[in-house]
């Protein structure tokens, strides 16, 4: 297994790809540090401020905030590192030289996935690392206790989130013996997910319910809410942005759709709500589900591989 | 439970109604050189791939090495070497990096790998090319590494499947003698897959020719050719002043056929009439200019074989 996921990190870092990886990584950071720069106020120190977390949630002048772009391009590094891992093997006439060799395919696919999601999470800490380090630089202060916390559980979300993309693009890759089909297919379901689910099937269906002309009173506007909502959560991409939003947002106040709705049709709860700022293990606690959705996702598309990989034939 | 390397029984392959593999009944002894040939298509990949557990067989059974290959898959390949069709490496890296690789995979030590690397690479004459990336390989380098490959687990046997495959005459002699050579000196025996009969019988002590997934003929080359030489003996004879020459070559004993084409007289005999028909062209008062005896090789068993059916 080691010699494989050894292989594969080698490979990772020195295929030309990863030039592009290295530019989305710039680009996170360059991101940060102009949303810093604009937006969060070191001036006025307070202990619930969490400078460090806004950093990720505010947006600053038509750019969307941080969290957005690893929402929703960080599916596209998982792709990229996966979508040809096993059938470009087929195509170049490894795989049956590396599968004659006293290993299980099962080591081969498994050592391929890890090395994978090693690298993601190599470059997702580079990216967190960087832009706290530009936020120390230009704030003069050092995260707190509670921001580290909060940090490392959205570090946490975020590799099972990008283990999602990287399971099914090599998912497609054992699927599809074409890479650009693979490609394709993967890249179809991040737009699926990305756009129609959230942006177009979730308000149709809501409103397939619950007209929204119609809506007459507050009770029917949360209804076509939460069927929004529930439908919005079939995709992985909505259930980061809530386990995000929930872990770096302790205030509840910036982009919780949730609570900008409560704001609007019951703002009397909402002033007891945010008296105070959600402690990190209440925060935990609330996006512990997500994150066992989000791996159990990635073991549902690692068991399809194997039951399809292990009993192929493999042709040279 | 042989000791055969090999011992396949009733190995049945199916792929929806097309029978790939039907009933293969095959033994191979320790370090033989055994020639599975026949036509593509005849079910030769399809059953290396379930001699080395990369498919499973839809009936019967196979053992290699005394494992079977779909249950025990490990043990059998860490003593098989198997040399795939379209032999393929990973081109953005070098011969040695490939070969350092499969090592790893073998679990075997660095020191001990680079060593054996450097031999192999020295025995396939390769030294030159170790550090260039394999991207920039010609296919007879590449089918060169991959013989390096196979060696660097010191297998018990070596399963190439069409090696000769797209290689220039000189390069298929050259790799043939060195699977012999290979083969002779390390006591491997070796399985070779192959559609090219002349070149390949010459280094075979055993033949099987597959045909529509069936093991129609096996045994050393001299026995396939006893078990066809009923089809007899053929004489091509070039004689100067041999006007009439062709019945009184008739009248031999045994012999069936006579034609001639101008100087040229081509002889079927039921057995061997070599000397009494120069015996007979002597007398006739001809003068022999060539005779030549048309020995059966592989390749002729093999048409004729599939000229019968």
């Amino acid at each position: 297994m080691s010699a494989i996921f050894w292989k594969e990190m080698a490979d990772h870092f020195g295929r030309r790809r990863f030039g592009l990886l290295f530019g989305l990584i710039i680009t996170g950071i360059l991101w940060g540090a102009f949303v810093l720069v604009r937006e969060v106020d070191g001036s006025s120190v307070s202990v619930d401020a969490f400078l460090f977390l806004q950093i990720f949630t505010r947006s600053s002048g038509g750019l969307p905030p941080l969290l957005f772009f690893i929402g929703f391009f960080g599916p596209l590094v998982g792709i990229v590192l996966g979508f040809d891992s096993i059938n470009s093997e087929r195509t170049q006439g490894t795989l049956s030289r590396v599968l004659a060799q006293p290993i299980y395919r099962d080591t081969l696919f498994t050592g391929k996935f890890l090395a994978g999601l090693t690298t993601l999470v190599l470059i997702m800490l580079t990216l967190m690392i960087s832009i706290l380090g530009v936020g120390m630089f230009v704030m003069g202060l050092a995260p707190r206790g509670e921001e580290i916390i909060r940090l490392a559980g959205f570090a946490l979300v975020t590799t099972a989130y990008l283990g999602f993309w990287l399971a099914l693009a090599m998912t497609c890759s054992i699927f599809f013996r074409n890479t650009v089909t693979s490609a394709l297919v993967a890249l179809g379901a991040w737009l699926f997910f990305a756009i129609f689910v959230v942006a177009l099937i979730a308000p149709l269906v809501a409103d397939f319910f619950v007209p929204q002309d119609e809506i007459a009173s507050a009770e029917e506007y949360l209804q076509n809410f939460n069927i929004n909502l529930w439908v919005a959560r079939f995709s992985p991409m909505t259930i980061f942005n809530e386990a995000a939003q929930t872990l770096l947002d302790p205030w509840g106040t910036r982009g919780a759709r949730s609570l900008d709705l409560i704001a609007i049709i019951a703002p009397e709860r909402l002033q007891g709500l945010l008296a105070r700022p959600i402690s990190a293990a209440q925060s935990l606690r609330l996006v512990w589900p997500h994150i066992i959705v989000l791996v159990s996702l990635v073991s549902t598309f690692l068991v399809a591989s194997f039951f399809r990989f292990m009993r192929e034939e493999i042709r040279s | 439970m042989s000791d055969a390397l090999i011992d396949a029984q009733g190995l049945t392959k199916r792929y929806g109604q097309f029978t790939a593999v039907d009933h293969l009944d095959l033994q191979i002894q320790e370090g033989e050189v055994f020639g599975f040939l026949g036509p593509n298509g005849s079910g030769k990949s399809t059953t290396i791939l379930m001699l080395l557990g990369l498919t499973e067989p839809s009936e019967g059974h196979a053992q290699v090495c005394g494992f079977d290959p779909t249950r025990e898959p490990l043990q059998v390949k860490r003593q098989v070497g198997y040399l795939p069709e379209s032999v393929g490496f990973y081109n953005d890296l070098t011969g040695k990096e490939n070969l350092l690789y499969m090592a790893s995979l073998n679990k075997i030590p660095r020191p001990a790998a680079e060593h054996k690397a450097a031999e192999f690479l020295k025995m396939v004459d390769m030294t030159d090319a170790a550090n260039q990336l394999v991207g920039q390989y010609s296919r007879g380098m590449k089918q060169r590494l991959g013989l390096a490959e196979v060696l660097m687990k010191d297998p018990r046997l070596v399963i190439l499947d069409d090696p000769t495959l797209g290689l220039d005459p000189a390069g298929v002699q050259w790799l043939l003698q060195l699977i012999q050579e290979m083969s002779a000196q390390r006591q491997i025996a070796v399985f070779i897959s192959s559609h090219q009969l002349q070149e390949v019988q010459r280094i075979c002590h055993r033949v099987g020719i597959m045909s529509h997934g069936k093991l129609v003929l096996q045994g050393t080359v001299d026995d396939l050719m006893s078990q066809l030489e009923s089809g007899g003996y053929l004489l091509e004879i070039e004689v100067s002043g041999g006007d009439g020459l062709s019945d009184v070559v008739k009248a031999i004993p045994g012999v069936q056929h006579c034609e001639a084409h101008g100087s040229r007289l081509v002889v079927q005999a039921s057995k061997d009439v070599r000397s009494q028909v120069v015996a007979a062209v002597a007398e006739h008062g001809a003068g022999l200019l060539e005779l030549r005896s048309h020995n059966s090789t592989l390749e002729d068993i093999y048409l004729r074989y599939f000229q019968e059916n």
